[in-house]
């Protein structure tokens, strides 16, 4: 039979072992092991959310897990080893659908679900913990628009969105700078660092107004289904409204430990990126532009330390 | 044995794993309750809300850690970043053990974020003894590791799975949490007597107990721990603290999960066995 060329392993992945060792006597074999069985598993379903009928060198997959697998009783190696798949895209799946909400309301159940598979194939995880997950979604969708389609742009601004939320969640708060801790400090030289839970977005659409949308959707169809969870069905998902363009400037953040999403002004959003590149305070206010007036900034700054944005700047 | 060196010679009785759903219930309501069982890496973050809390349960309650991605028997090094943010944790919980899984889930730092069963060869066994021993050195708590439910055994195993806990156990000189509900589903879906692998653990070295429920198809049991006890998971149990003596037990609930009462409820269920277990051996 004709092996087919081994495609290029996703992201992150070592090559798999041509054959898994027959006894495993050393951590090399154990590897070996390992890598073979991640790839069968990290592999898309099929279309019917089963195991690839063949390996990636071509050979029938039964005949390849059962060289790996014990037989027994009424489940083949091929069904046990799929147990494992499926559970594994399953689980997946499932935490990108609760992390990006308005996305999947965006594209839509199969659209979302192909975008969903074709990013977790391209992308494994690298992380130990789920939250992390969709940390790649936002650069996934931009270097591949097509999973998106006419939806593109918008859906790459969502998925930084939500992105955004998961950081302001559980994202570290340093330790906040007072008035009096900056109190005299020459501007020239004063740098103020953004907490880091603080992410600054630039939109062409009012992100922030559609995941919000989107939110009171589902708390709403949540309660009627009476979900002890609060987790709303899959199946009954109805299409928010994309809304009309409009650049917004919107600062995703949390303020005793719930979330907010505050609009910026365009200046405002250019001293703060300004202050979170690394620029003096001074140099900060000066990206605000001409025609920032200094009460206007002052009442800006007032509000940014009321809700604790700046920190002191650190190693990182 | 209520109390051993595998769970910091505490005598903790029956507790819940701590889930989003009752979070309210809990902090509002400050329901009777012995101790929970926090999944680590759920706190293992930099802030926010899950750190609110979790210092908010600490305040009333008894907290134990169980981790779901150390990967004792991956053949990857312990991640150091991953361990010192696990410690921070061990430090702000007081946890008096700490417990994973007898398993593998990630290699060259890609995660498959299950429970991946291992070979049961001698060389998987030092290797995996070997980890769990750093890893406690690290973390300065004790380890109890948990046999999970399988699908899948590998040709290249050498001994049976109890063998191989019992094996891991022995070497890194660790405790056990025995999870009954994954003897049984391990062994209607591998064909062999859960009481053989009962009788084949060293059950002086259990620390912890979980109970949980499972769905059955037509082939094979999934450990869904989306349902109450079954009545073969509770015989399981009753024969397992009558070897290792009255030992703390939780209740594990993940899915479909209903009110904290019912879910406390359930977990009560245990105590009827451990008044047997007291009884036949009034240690």
């Amino acid at each position: 039979m004709k092996r087919r060329r081994v495609p290029a392993p996703p992201a992150g992945l070592r090559p798999p072992p041509r054959r898994v060792p027959a006894a495993l006597r050393t951590d090399a074999d154990l590897r070996a092991l390992q890598r073979w069985m991640l790839h069968a598993l990290v592999r898309p379903l099929t279309p019917s959310d089963g195991l690839q009928p063949r390996w990636l060198d071509g050979r029938p997959m039964a005949e390849v897990a059962a060289e790996v697998i014990r037989p027994g009783g009424r489940i083949s190696p091929f069904e046990r080893l799929q147990i494992y798949s499926r559970s594994y895209w399953f689980r997946l799946i499932d935490c990108v659908h609760e992390d990006a909400p308005g996305l999947r309301a965006l594209l839509g159940e199969r659209r979302f679900d192909a975008l969903v598979r074709a990013y977790l194939a391209a992308q494994p995880s690298r992380s130990f913990t789920l939250r992390n997950l969709c940390a790649r979604l936002p650069a996934f969708l931009r270097a591949h628009p097509r999973w998106a389609g006419r939806h593109a742009a918008f859906a790459a601004a969502v998925a930084d969105f939500e992105w955004a939320q998961t950081v302001a969640f559980d994202g570290e708060a340093r330790p906040v700078l007072g008035a009096a801790d900056i109190a005299g400090a020459a501007p020239t030289r004063l740098r103020l660092r953004l907490q880091p839970y603080v992410t600054l977005l630039t939109a062409a659409w009012p992100v922030d107004d559609y995941v919000l949308a989107v939110k009171q959707r589902d708390a709403l169809r949540s309660a009627a289904s009476h979900a002890v969870d609060g987790v709303a069905s899959r199946a009954a998902a109805r299409r928010v409204a994309r809304p009309r363009r409009q650049r917004v400037y919107v600062a995703v953040h949390r303020l005793d430990n719930r979330l907010y999403y505050k609009r910026l002004e365009p200046a405002a959003c250019r001293i703060l990126s300004a202050l979170a590149a690394g620029r003096t305070l001074a140099a900060a206010v000066a990206a605000g532009g001409p025609r920032v007036r200094p009460a206007q900034v002052q009442a800006w700054f007032a509000a940014w330390m009321g809700f604790g944005w700046f920190c002191a700047r650190g190693k990182n | 044995m209520p109390a051993n060196r595998f769970n910091g010679f505490t005598d903790y009785g029956i507790g819940l794993g701590l889930r989003v759903p009752h979070y309210r219930h809990i902090l509002e309501r400050k329901p009777v309750c012995a101790w929970f069982e926090i999944i680590s890496e759920n706190f293992m973050v930099d802030g926010g809300r899950p750190l609110e809390v979790l210092d908010r349960i600490l305040e009333q309650y008894r907290v134990v850690q169980h981790g779901v991605s150390l990967y004792f028997g991956s053949a990857d090094r312990p991640d150091r970043a991953h361990l010192r943010k696990l410690k921070a944790l061990v430090r702000r919980t007081r946890t008096p053990w700490l417990s994973d899984h007898l398993c593998w889930g990630s290699v060259d730092g890609t995660y498959s974020h299950d429970l991946l069963p291992m070979p049961y060869t001698f060389s998987a066994a030092r290797r995996t003894a070997g980890k769990i021993r750093e890893v406690r050195d690290f973390l300065e708590v004790p380890i109890c590791v948990e046999n999970v439910s399988s699908y899948a055994e590998f040709n290249a195993s050498e001994m049976a799975e109890w063998e191989f806990l019992a094996e891991v156990a022995e070497q890194a000189d660790c405790g056990i949490l025995l999870d009954v509900n994954n003897i049984y589903v391990s062994s209607e879906n591998h064909g062999f007597d859960p009481l053989d692998y009962l009788r084949g653990v060293p059950l002086d070295r259990v620390g912890q107990i979980h109970v949980a429920g499972h769905t059955r198809f037509e082939h094979y049991i999934l450990d869904t721990h989306d349902h109450p006890v079954p009545d073969p998971v509770w015989r399981l149990y009753d024969r397992a603290i009558r070897g290792a003596g009255v030992t703390a037990t939780l209740l594990e609930w993940d899915d479909k999960i209903p009110s904290f009462d019912e879910v406390h409820a359930e977990a009560l269920k245990a105590d009827t066995y451990l008044a047997g277990a007291r009884a036949a051996d009034p240690r």
